[in-house]
């Protein structure tokens, strides 16, 4: 159980996706215009990678290991098809924010590197717990991103308005102010895990 | 003459990677030198050009003829997959000097968003929207993909010639290494707004 517990930790914290190992950074910077944007995002993410790590570490000993990577993305795609499928169903307009964003869920590198990385070599309840640990950390990292930018570029969080939206500075929602804010981010994490 | 505002629009008005956000893994990674950076936006080049029209292909003579939309992605990403290996393997054996300057990079293209990315766009006419007059089609879609490509290119041997000089000054300890570099695609981006409206 204890180990149970240091694999779902090590990926909020540790290893975190975005701050600790730099990966997926196309929908970190695209879709965190706003706090739930972000969160959606995040969730989305979380989804597949549950599925998948859990999927591929069932699948680990039936796979040759030569056809192992174009195996992993085509179960990976699977559950994208269907997350994309489900939001267009039932969550139109947030489909419409997060757009292309979506269908390139496939093509993120946490979910092929936690594949690869994780879920070929251990048990399933493992792998599960690392792709929840994973998903989590991503969801908070990009959350935490959101509500900055949208705090600074709107004058609210998540949607509720923190200071009139005339002192805002729209910078910070455009593309400029995703980079500028991840890196004062990435640099105080630095400082902070020290 | 809408040829010529594809070209504008997709290189310097919605840069892919300052205002679409999409191939920032191979941005900030391969951009430590102007060297690389050359070679990876002319393996970009190849790759998204021939990817666009295998898949837009794909798209209207078997995705939509047969109604099967949905397996866009599990497509896409699979037919990506199999030319990068391809491209590959016909590299090696035709020009091995090509080979050679290109083959480090080929393996990474696969996961580089910006190649699925184009593809759906051009797949699913959408790309078309931001630029007036243009028309969806294999041409203009394998246009607009190639100057996309160029856009790539421009944005990472940029940010590479900037981080060359910035390795030789220092930087503050907390900001070294990715967010001293995300600081400069900030203020890049920032630049690169002033194309907004052009187009």
């Amino acid at each position: 159980m204890n180990k149970g517990l240091k694999t779902l930790t090590n990926g909020i914290l540790r290893e975190n996706p975005t701050f600790g190992l730099v990966l997926g950074m196309c929908p970190t910077l695209a879709t965190t215009t706003s706090a739930i944007n972000g969160m959606s995002m995040g969730l989305a993410t979380l989804f597949v990678l549950v599925c998948s790590n859990v999927v591929i570490s069932l699948l680990k000993n039936l796979i040759p290991d030569k056809v192992r990577i174009p195996a992993f993305i085509v179960v990976i795609a699977t559950f994208v098809t269907l997350v994309q499928l489900t939001m267009q169903a039932y969550l139109p307009a947030l489909y419409e924010t997060l757009g292309l964003f979506i269908p390139l869920i496939v093509v993120n590198c946490i979910v092929l590197g936690r594949a690869e990385a994780f879920a070929a070599k251990n048990t399933v309840w493992l792998s599960a717990l690392d792709g929840l640990g994973m998903g989590i950390g991503f969801t908070l990292s990009l959350t935490v991103l959101g509500a900055i930018r949208e705090l600074l570029g709107a004058g609210s969080v998540f949607g509720w308005q923190v200071y009139p939206e005339n002192y805002a500075q729209l910078i910070f929602v455009l593309a400029p102010g995703a980079f500028i804010c991840l890196a004062y981010l990435m640099a105080a994490m630095k400082k902070a895990m020290k | 003459m809408v040829y010529f505002l594809i070209f504008i629009s997709a290189i310097f008005v919605n840069n892919i990677v300052f205002s679409q956000f999409l191939g920032i893994c191979p941005f900030l990674g391969v951009s430590k030198k102007i060297d690389t950076a050359i070679g990876m936006s002319a393996a970009v080049a190849f790759v998204l050009t021939l990817a666009t029209v295998v898949t837009y292909l794909l798209q209207k003579y078997v995705l939509e003829l047969f109604h099967v939309e949905f397996l866009q992605t599990i497509l896409f990403i699979l037919v990506i997959a199999a030319l990068v290996q391809m491209i590959e393997l016909v590299l090696k054996k035709i020009s091995p000097s090509l080979y050679q300057a290109l083959g480090v990079f080929l393996p990474l293209i696969t996961t580089n968003c910006c190649i699925l990315g184009v593809a759906i766009m051009v797949g699913d006419g959408t790309w078309v929207s931001k630029i007036p007059g243009a028309e969806s089609g294999l041409l203009q879609g394998t246009v607009f993909a190639f100057a996309t490509a160029l856009g790539f290119g421009l944005a990472l041997t940029l940010f590479a010639g900037i981080r060359e000089q910035l390795s030789l000054n220092r930087v503050p300890k907390a900001m070294e290494g990715t967010p001293i570099a995300l600081l400069v695609a900030g203020l890049l981006a920032m630049a690169f707004m002033g194309f907004s409206g052009v187009v």
